[in-house]
């Protein structure tokens, strides 16, 4: 059972984005991590780089298998999780305590299109 | 086999002071090694093994009888089509008459080698329903590399330059994305449908003016026939691009069914898959590049002619350029044209069949101890998304692992990625009912022992040299060299 967390906002390739103001927490789930394994190599994007909703902004990198990062929002990237370059496996430790960028958020109506909490569980069939 | 004592690393069976040569006597004077510059003298010790010479061979032939091969086991590692390579070809590739040619002879002197290079093009165009191959690039990655590179010199030479884009279906193999990225072309994603294959829907939208062509192959990753190619070649070609085949699949298709006549342009075979020269390990491969009529003068330098009876290269302006040092894996070459020659025409029309009879076999004798997410008649490999009954956690990995313990190659696993537990079977031709009876068997005893004793699967393998590996560190951590493992210590 994968642990979801109320209040997020999920996509269909299994990345959330946690709201603060302005700003949006990207990372990948923790059904994500489950999935790919212990992961050993982030590629994350450079602050001030723009991210677009449904474009690619990096990669995760697993034992399995690499998976392209998709955003679920558009904006700048203000910060990025620079824990997860000596220890990528945070991901697995904690998927949702461990974000991978921060983004000021372009466009807040996108978040319309992902799914809540409820609606993500139903996704994973879980 | 596996002996403690020569398990070790040669480094560790050092002795100060051993030695498995003697040098004869220094007759050079006024010789001083204080003399040289002291940029160019080494700093410390040179750390070599000091072992003596029975040492050394007991130690590589024993590390060698850890090795597992075509020629040791079963070997169905999907998409790699690990067919036998018959020991003619290596006594014909052997033979002094061609190993001891330079590349830098006189073309009189090599008219026989040229002739063999010349059928080889023309078997593989009459064998693909093209007009005419170059034989050039080393290994299918870049023969996909060469492919695209015509691709674009197609359209630069009519002035179009701005198609920088190829279309890759999802389940495509992942050297498609990265060779159009080396290209310096820029990757559109086609979805597949939940039959596994391409969506032609999902394509329309996707075609316009600034697309380059398409890459595909035919049977596509899931070892399902692409029925729409027809179709999907029409729309890419009404948009003005072209078609790539990448012939990684080529085997089913082998003298049933020929990728020129399906509509593509442009394609690469790896001769190390379908043409039963060796492969693994890195090498060397070799990987022709086919194209229809209207595209040969695109194609690399320099090529081999027939002029009257005589076999000469030429190198063309219109050629986008050279990939290769001369002409290829020359004894790559001569495998694939023993083995074409050996099995002949008539044969060469039972490969295919073969080879998707062998899969379907297996898929069918053990789908019901192993998801099977795409039913259906594949062609000649098919995916699992693992154990049935997953109740007990034992993961595809874990099967894997302990095929190992049975003496057989395990399959290619979590590849594709379009499920979570993929676990991908490749037979090939070549193997008895006996053999895929024995691995039905033991793939159905793994099943069984999933569910009867899961903690033993998944600390398989327990009889190889080594236990289960740990990926994770090798990923973060790598050891490559003693030096490291010695700084670890």
């Amino acid at each position: 059972m994968s642990k979801i967390v109320e209040g997020l906002y999920y996509s269909e390739s299994h990345e959330y984005v946690k709201v603060e103001g302005n700003f949006g927490f990207i990372g990948i789930t923790d059904y994500a991590q489950k999935e790919l394994g212990n992961v050993v190599y982030v590629d994350m994007p450079e602050v001030d780089d723009e991210v677009a909703a449904e474009e690619e902004f990096g990669a995760v990198e697993s034992v399995k298998a690499a998976s392209d990062l998709l955003s679920p929002v558009s904006g700048t990237v203000v910060e990025v999780n620079e824990a997860l370059e000596d220890e990528p496996g945070l991901i697995n430790k904690d998927a949702f305590e461990n974000w991978i960028i921060k983004v000021e958020l372009s466009d807040k109506a996108e978040l319309d299109n992902l799914m809540n909490a409820e609606a993500y569980k139903a996704f994973i069939g879980e | 086999m596996n002996n403690v004592y020569y398990g070790k690393l040669i480094f560790e069976l050092s002795k100060e002071g051993r030695r498995g040569y003697s040098l004869p006597e220094n007759k050079l004077n006024n010789y001083k090694l204080a003399d040289m510059p002291e940029a160019l003298m080494r700093q410390r010790e040179l750390d070599l093994p000091q072992v003596d010479e029975l040492t050394v061979v007991r130690h590589y032939t024993n590390m060698s009888n850890n090795n597992f091969g075509v020629d040791t086991g079963f070997y169905p590692l999907g998409s790699c089509t690990m067919k036998y390579n018959p020991k003619i070809n290596e006594e014909m590739c052997h033979h002094y008459a061609f190993t001891r040619l330079h590349p830098l002879q006189n073309e009189n002197t090599v008219q026989g080698a040229l002739k063999l290079y010349y059928e080889l093009q023309n078997m593989l165009s009459e064998l693909s329903g093209l007009s005419e191959f170059t034989l050039n690039p080393f290994a299918g990655a870049h023969g996909e590399l060469t492919g695209l590179m015509v691709m674009r010199t197609y359209h630069a030479s009519r002035g179009d330059n701005k198609r920088t884009k190829v279309i890759i279906p999802d389940s495509a193999h992942g050297t498609n994305p990265a060779s159009a990225a080396v290209c310096g072309l820029d990757v559109v994603v086609v979805k597949s449908r939940p039959d596994g294959t391409v969506d032609v829907e999902d394509l329309k939208p996707l075609l316009n003016d600034e697309i380059a062509g398409m890459m595909m192959t035919n049977p596509n990753t899931l070892g399902i026939f692409e029925h729409n190619i027809a179709e999907i070649a029409s729309l890419v070609h009404e948009a003005g691009g072209l078609m790539y085949y990448d012939g990684a699949n080529l085997n089913p298709m082998l003298g049933m069914c020929r990728p020129g006549d399906l509509g593509f342009d442009i394609m690469h075979i790896n001769l190390h898959k379908t043409f039963s020269t060796p492969h693994g390990g890195g090498g060397p491969g070799d990987g022709p590049v086919g194209v229809r009529a209207g595209l040969e003068d695109f194609l690399p330098n320099p090529h081999v002619v027939k002029d009257g009876d005589r076999y000469t290269l030429t190198f063309n302006d219109k050629s986008l350029g050279s990939v290769s040092g001369f002409v290829g894996n020359y004894g790559v070459i001569m495998r694939a044209y023993a083995y074409i020659r050996t099995i002949g025409k008539e044969n060469m029309r039972m490969v295919g069949p073969l080879a998707v009879l062998n899969a379907n076999y297996i898929k069918e004798s053990l789908k019901d101890c192993f998801e099977l997410p795409i039913g259906g008649v594949c062609k000649h490999e098919f995916v699992f998304d693992g154990l049935k009954d997953k109740s007990t956690g034992v993961t595809t990995l874990d099967v894997a692992k302990r095929l190992l313990d049975y003496g057989f190659h395990a399959p290619t696993i979590y590849f594709p990625l379009l499920f979570h537990e993929a676990l991908m079977i490749e037979p090939t031709e070549n193997e008895s009912k006996e053999t895929l009876d024995g691995f039905i068997e033991v793939m159905r005893t793994i099943a069984r022992e999933a569910k009867e004793q899961p903690d033993m699967v998944k600390s398989a393998p327990h009889t190889t040299p080594v236990r289960r590996l740990d990926d994770t560190q090798a990923a973060l951590h790598p050891v490559v060299n003693y030096a490291e493992l010695k700084l670890e210590n």
